[in-house]
């Protein structure tokens, strides 16, 4: 998924990854190591954000404080290990009888204890630093979490979309996170994450909801998303490029397969992005399959959950989210499915269609029997909504 | 009371006659012997072991390549929550708990524990514990949220997995309870005459130490765990926000009681390592003061770092800086111990035999785990390890190469007191470097997948990830651990087959087991040894002399010497010793049906009242002592 966008930056990020390669090479075997990193999409040790950096400009240090005692503690067991090993040759007397030293004792209480205090400044300036909210311009979406997907909803853009969390370079993103369950969605004002408690979100959107946990690695810390409550995260990009991330917090049966991804656009980029979303569907010339598919969904089971911008249902009402991702700008996403599948592989799109489960165990989307020439027409119309 | 020689039991007016059998599966069923209960826990435990050691590379084979369906994910997620439950439940806590039965009344200088029917409750109720929650997976499927089983998912799974894990861990809360106050008991009160406090070696003051932690820490698993039942069964609303509940309640339960139980497992691992050290450096343990009072120190400040499982809840800056600090702080006290190993091993006459071998290698794993542990203080920082496979290898490097190695360095350094064989030093050799290989191969490799983006508990993980060469070394490596495990179980088939060597003391131990018989006979000691100083049996062998060199004492000086052949003396004749008894198992049958009642019917419930209401009635109208004798 996504290579392609991941390829800007890797020069100016060059001494990241050396670091990186440095770190992993400690651990384990160097060569296999790095050619293990340069192919991480997920990557802790490849910030490529302000946020993402300030747990990783902590975590090194520390790195290397803890290798430096590691080799002293280590060092000095095998040191004695050999040293005070019992040979042929020398008497095998019982040695003296040493009870202990006071003074070596508190020294290894003070000293451990100090550099600990050294490492714990740095440690509570940036927990409080990267809790408080950013300064001027923010970008504001809310993060909703369904068993096994993630939505993201722009409420000042009027966006809503799933999978793919699309935001500009260089400017600070305000992520509000809630939980939902199965019975979201079915509110008027559906894709709302309104601050709680104690207003909440709407009793019905987190009934049966569980807990999820948002990371992004490359772009900042986890973040639990908790039914019955409104955490916020802030993330931000650097460059452009597709970052990606994974509910982190078991959450039942697919937990492995809700996955998602940021995309970072140049700012120009982003407004077209926005503006492209807000628009409606695009229509399907009539005659061709993707009409026949447009027809199917709209005449079937699929808008019971889903939502495509700019149609109505047979009683001539917009079409309302319930508890599916909007569909209105399909294709223009990369991946479906928690980010398991691609959208541009109609090979994929007929599986899921066919049965949903044989991809994500306990998928909430039913096997409704569709016939192939249903798919045919269906994957037809969805690939045709960019 | 009975006594060794042969009772006159029956004429009392008890409900049953008192078991007299000596030998056979009844005697094992009805022994109150601490020995032979130790013994029971250990080979339970280590059934369990091999249990979850199978399910441990069922995750392995599933997570060798990217992209596998070897395991479903609803079977993977049972299997990854059975060998979780497993580990920390059925396996380092029983076998914790095998070597402190067997040995603590040992080294106190005591012939049983204080209550000695309730120590047979007790490892009846935990071995019925794990076979109710075993029993799931033939009656509708294994828990499969987790062994943290977070609500509201453990409530909302619509299997009956997590209604088995509340009850089955209820049971082993009750098992775990009842011994903790059991062997607190014992270890206050029943020292030898002259075993002051500060007199008792290390492993009997981890043990009283994780007495402790478990009496004040298993009540609040169990809130947690009645909370989910009736959530679960009863339809209440204690972790549902919709309802006023709180999702985040589970998690401070849980975890309250969850960080004490990582230093119940590993303090008795502690304990062993610095019974060890010592004998095989042929110097007195390093500071033993601030080995003692370091442990209880981490006893008390592991009841205050909680929050360093729940930092991305978003309890806000303040409680993770709080928490964030008393985790930096519990790295001094554990560093002090490993400063104080080293300083044992300083200067002495150092042998490897495999007990030693194992010592030292849980020395060095532990610092590696107690390392990563100490960058989870740093919240910043584990705002990315958090839920990766770097907290996997962190606790596996605490719970595997600490305790599990520690473990083993016990079993190979008691087993001749225990079966009066020592165990093949070849094959014990064999074992540890390959587990040490092996172990190192499958959980080093971990760091560098949570950093590099593997969340816990996922069934799989795309290719695209590059995740895949350490998930195939990590595969590799668990197999090779499998492999050492075979060879220890070679070992003990083979040491069973040789004629027992019978040697009391075959390490030249410090500490009073080594006083008795191997094994030692049902009543200990024939007399009871009086305590003059720390390393009791060690000063009864060497003596300074003025210009501080150390020197045996000449056969017989001391005057001490007797106690070394157990059957020599009164031959423990007239020695009163409890008797055994059908009850304890009888009390934990009716708790075992009593939990499948809970699930399945309330007839079951009464049926088990019934059975465990007779037990305790039986149980208490014993009679405790011979009528002959009274």
């Amino acid at each position: 998924m996504g290579a392609a966008g991941r390829e800007t930056g890797q020069g100016v990020t060059g001494t990241l990854r050396k670091r990186t390669r440095l770190i992993t090479a400690l651990v384990g075997l160097s060569v296999l190591a790095s050619a293990c990193v340069s192919g991480a999409q997920q990557d802790a040790l490849n910030p490529q954000g302000p946020y993402a950096r300030k747990s990783y400009d902590l975590f090194v240090p520390v790195f290397w404080v803890a290798v430096g005692i590691f080799v002293i503690v280590e060092g000095l067991l095998l040191l004695f290990v050999i040293r005070y090993r019992r040979r042929k040759g020398r008497p095998a007397g019982v040695p003296p009888q040493i009870h202990g030293n006071n003074r070596l004792e508190i020294a290894w209480t003070i000293l451990p204890a100090l550099i600990l205090a050294g490492v714990a400044v740095p440690t509570v300036t940036t927990i409080f630093d990267l809790a408080r909210r950013p300064s001027g311009q923010v970008l504001e979406v809310n993060v909703l979490a369904h068993q096994w997907w993630w939505e993201f909803d722009y409420p000042n853009e009027g966006i809503v979309t799933a999978n793919e969390l699309h935001i500009p370079t260089g400017k600070p993103v305000v992520l509000t996170l809630c939980a939902v369950g199965l019975g979201y969605g079915k509110q008027p004002t559906p894709s709302s994450c309104q601050p709680g408690p104690p207003q909440g979100a709407p009793p019905a959107a987190v009934g049966d909801a569980v807990i999820h946990s948002f990371w992004v690695p490359e772009l900042a810390g986890t973040q639990d998303v908790i039914p019955g409550m409104t955490n916020q995260l802030v993330i931000q990009a650097d460059r452009p490029g597709r970052y990606s991330g994974q509910c982190k917090e078991f959450c039942g049966l697919s937990h492995a397969y809700m996955k998602f991804a940021v995309v970072a656009h140049t700012p120009e980029d982003y407004a077209a992005w926005v503006r492209n979303q807000q628009a409606d569907a695009v229509m399907p010339q009539p005659g061709t399959l993707a009409a026949t598919g447009m027809d199917l969904f709209l005449n079937g089971q699929c808008i019971a959950c889903h939502a495509i911008k700019g149609l109505q249902d047979a009683n001539g009402n917009p079409l309302v989210a319930n508890g599916g991702p909007d569909l209105t700008h399909f294709a223009s996403r990369e991946c479906f499915a928690g980010c398991w599948l691609r959208t541009d592989d109609a090979e994929q799109l007929a599986k899921w269609l066919d049965d949903p489960a044989s991809v994500k165990q306990g998928s909430w989307m039913p096997d409704y029997g569709l016939t192939p020439e249903e798919i045919r027409a269906l994957v037809a119309y969805l690939q045709s909504l960019t | 009371m009975a006594s060794v020689s042969v009772p006159a039991a029956g004429t009392a007016e008890g409900l049953l006659r008192r078991p007299r059998a000596t030998t056979g599966f009844w005697s094992w069923v009805t022994t109150v012997d601490h020995k032979k209960i130790g013994i029971l826990y250990g080979v339970t435990a280590f059934a369990f072991f091999l249990v979850g050691g199978v399910e441990a590379l069922l995750i392995r084979l599933q997570l060798a390549r990217p992209n596998q369906q070897l395991l479903s994910p609803s079977v993977y997620n049972e299997v990854f929550t059975m060998h979780g439950i497993t580990m920390v439940f059925f396996v380092v806590m029983p076998l914790s708990a095998a070597f402190i039965n067997y040995l603590v009344p040992l080294m106190i200088g005591a012939r049983d524990v204080a209550f000695p029917r309730l120590n047979a409750f007790s490892y009846w109720v935990f071995l019925f514990a794990g076979l109710f929650t075993y029993s799931s997976w033939l009656l509708g499927g294994a828990p499969n949220g987790g062994w943290f089983g977070y609500a509201p998912n453990s409530v909302l799974d619509p299997t009956r997995g997590m209604t088995f894990y509340a009850i089955g861990l209820l049971m082993a809360g009750i098992a775990s309870t009842v011994s903790a106050v059991n062997l607190a008991v014992t270890i206050i009160n029943m020292r030898a005459p002259g075993m002051t406090l500060f007199r008792m070696p290390v492993f009997v003051w981890m043990s009283l130490v994780v007495q402790f932690l478990l009496a004040f820490s298993l009540p609040i698993i169990t809130v947690a765990l009645v909370e989910l039942l009736f959530d679960k069964r009863f339809g209440t609303h204690f972790f549902d926000p919709v309802a006023g509940g709180d999702p985040v309640l589970w998690q401070h339960l849980f975890w309250l009681f969850g960080h004490p139980e990582v230093y119940i497992l590993i303090l008795p691992a502690m304990g062993i390592v610095s019974e060890i050290l010592p004998v095989f450096s042929r110097k007195p343990l390093f500071g033993y003061q601030f080995v003692v009072f370091s442990g209880i120190a981490i006893g008390f400040i592991g009841f205050g770092v909680w929050v360093h499982h729940m930092y991305a809840v978003g309890l806000g800056p303040i409680a993770n800086t709080a928490f964030g600090i008393s985790t930096i702080i519990i790295a001094i006290p554990t560093g002090v111990k490993i400063f104080n190993w080293l300083g044992t091993m300083w200067k002495g006459d150092l042998t490897f035999p495999s007990p030693m071998l194992f010592a030292i290698g849980f020395v060095s794993m532990f610092v590696i785990g107690g390392l990563s542990g100490v960058t989870h203080s740093i919240v910043p920082s584990d705002y990315q390890q958090t839920d990766t496979y770097y907290v996997v290898a962190h606790f596996h490097y605490v719970l595997f190469g600490g305790a599990i190695f520690g473990l083993f360095a016990g079993a190979y350094y008691w087993w001749p007191k225990v079966f009066g064989r020592r165990l093949n030093e070849t094959l014990g050799k064999i074992h540890f470097w390959v587990m040490l290989v092996g172990f190192n191969l499958t959980f080093g490799p971990m760091h560098i997948l949570g950093l590099q983006g593997m969340p816990r508990r996922i069934q799989t993980y795309p290719k695209e990830l590059g995740l895949t060469f350490w998930n195939l070394v990590s595969t590799i490596g668990a197999f090779t651990i499998a492999v050492s495990i075979l060879v220890f179980l070679a070992n003990v088939v083979l040491t069973q087959r040789k004629p027992r060597e019978h040697e009391a003391d075959p390490w030249d131990g410090r500490t009073l087991e080594w006083l008795t018989s191997s094994p030692p006979p049902e009543h200990n000691f024939d007399e009871i040894p009086t305590v003059h100083a720390l390393d009791e049996a060690w000063h009864r062998k060497y003596a300074e002399t003025e210009d501080g060199r150390v020197v045996p004492v000449p056969a017989g000086g001391s005057g001490a010497g007797s106690e070394a052949e157990g059957h020599g003396g009164h031959g423990g004749h007239g020695i009163h010793l409890p008797s055994p008894s059908y009850y304890p198992v009888v009390a934990s049958l009716g708790l075992f049906v009593l939990g499948y009642g809970l699930i399945f019917s309330w007839w079951l419930v009464a049926l088990g009242a019934v059975v465990l209401l007779a037990g305790l009635y039986g149980w208490a109208l014993e009679p405790s002592v011979e009528p002959s004798e009274a």
